[in-house]
């Protein structure tokens, strides 16, 4: 039998590896808005502080960061409580997790946003005032569709960075498609079968994403023409 | 809650040091480090320019194959690389008994041959992207001058795709010395290895990994102004009029 009925297991680590993705893309969006946001604000300390926030975070490697915020996490926690009179909470490594690559790729979609909002022009938000839109409306009704068009490049290649940096959740816990592979590397013996089953998934899911983002950018770049060499 | 004095104690174990030994007494930590990614990005280069022209090449069989290695090796997380070499090539008996194999038991050999795959990988579409940029009449002006082939190659598109490319690799440079930080899971002591076997022998997990953390970062900040240095010097002519 194929790795002998371990490859189940492994599918069921790869279905892990996709929540945690795609969880962590919601955050890093969410916090990539505000940080971009906060970069294209007129107060000198949010502009410092987002500017802060993308230099540090992409400065550091990945892995640092997750060991720094879940082991630091952990015992920050364990303080806390423990002032309290509490009994130490568990952190659950799922969101650990979760929480650590968003804040690390919401750096990434910062410059990402930061960059497109300001590629569209300035007169399409003007008019939205004019027609007395709050702010918040004018974003979500003039601006956040048309910046689409300008952060799906950037948008992609983070995204596909951001997959590639699931494979190391398993460090701080996660029963990941790695944290699978690991035990039935250990049981099957076939060490080279099991990675390279782990290779074709992560591969198979780069395709997907690419082409899914690629008809996505055909859509949203409807109408634009493009320029022709 | 950060003992600042924790961190200073530390600081020598990160340069190949630590309890009773003195400095650089070992290569652990950031010697480890920078071993690593210059070795890698030396190959990972090297291997790139023949690469990048075969990327390139009009024959579809051969930039097929190129294609097929950069996009694997972009599609797959480094880590992953890492262990089939690691981990994965000890599971067939010709690799266990071929001369290769004191090289591929040692983490230290299989994290290099990983991350410079890996890196030329992504330096080779660099290359091929800013070699495909050639201005058409550089290289009409080649043919005229009466070079061949390979002469215009080597004086001409060569030397121009490798200067263009300078932004873009500066950033893979980058990416490479994060990358590095997987050697840890390897069993091998870089930075992020040694900050880890200090946080399971004391349990302070802030100390040892911001003090990583500051490494990389400085690090980080070295790499991206040598660059913008070094594209001062050689991308000059294509920056924009000052005045």
């Amino acid at each position: 039998m194929f790795l002998q009925g371990y490859l189940p297991s492994i599918l069921e680590g790869a279905a892990l590896t996709l929540e945690v993705a795609a969880a962590s893309l919601v955050v890093s969006v969410v916090l990539g808005l505000i940080g971009a946001m906060f970069k294209m604000a007129h107060s000198r300390a949010l502009v410092w502080s987002a500017e802060l926030y993308s230099t540090v975070v992409r400065g550091v490697p990945d892995l640092v960061w997750m060991f720094l915020l879940f082991f630091g996490g952990q015992m920050l926690i364990n303080d806390i409580a423990e002032r309290f009179g509490l009994g130490a909470p568990e952190i659950n490594p799922m969101i650990a997790g979760v929480l650590t690559i968003g804040f690390i790729f919401g750096a990434y979609m910062t410059e990402t946003f930061r960059g497109a909002i300001m590629s569209v022009p300035k007169g399409q938000m003007e008019a939205g005032a004019a027609y007395g839109m709050s702010p918040l409306r004018v974003f979500f009704r003039i601006t956040a569709p048309q910046m689409v068009r300008f952060a799906l490049p950037s948008f992609s290649n983070n995204w596909l960075v951001l997959v590639k940096s699931t494979a190391l959740v398993s460090v701080i816990g996660l029963n990941d498609m790695m944290y699978k592979a690991d035990t039935a590397k250990s049981i099957t013996q076939e060490p080279f079968t099991v990675y390279m089953v782990v290779a074709a998934i992560y591969l198979l899911i780069t395709t997907v994403s690419i082409v899914a983002l690629n008809a996505l950018n055909k859509r949203y770049s409807t109408g634009v023409r493009e320029s022709e060499l | 809650m950060i003992d600042a004095n924790l961190m200073i104690e530390n600081f020598p174990s990160f340069l190949g040091g630590g309890s009773g030994q003195a400095v650089l007494s070992t290569s652990d930590g950031l010697i480890l480090t920078l071993e690593l990614l210059f070795y890698s990005l030396l190959g990972g280069l090297a291997l790139s320019i023949p690469l990048g022209l075969m990327r390139v090449s009009r024959n579809r069989l051969v930039s097929g194959a190129v294609w097929l290695y950069t996009y694997v090796f972009r599609g797959t997380p480094m880590l992953v690389q890492l262990f089939i070499i690691y981990y994965g090539l000890s599971q067939f008996e010709a690799v266990r008994e071929s001369w290769a194999w004191t090289y591929l038991q040692e983490a230290y050999f299989c994290a290099l041959l990983a991350f410079t795959l890996n890196t030329a990988a992504y330096t080779t579409e660099i290359i091929a992207g800013q070699i495909r940029n050639t201005h058409w009449g550089e290289i009409e002006a080649a043919k005229a001058m009466g070079m061949s082939k390979w002469l215009m190659m080597r004086r001409i598109v060569i030397p121009a795709a490798l200067r263009r490319a300078l932004p873009a690799y500066s950033n893979e440079v980058v990416m490479m010395l994060q990358g590095t930080s997987i050697a840890g899971l390897v069993t091998l002591a870089d930075v992020t290895g040694v900050a880890r076997r200090i946080y399971s022998d004391t349990y302070m997990p802030f100390e040892p990994f911001l003090m990583a953390g500051l490494i990389y970062l400085a690090f980080t900040f070295l790499f991206v102004w040598l660059f913008k240095l070094a594209e001062k010097r050689w991308l000059a002519y294509l920056a924009p009029r000052k005045h």
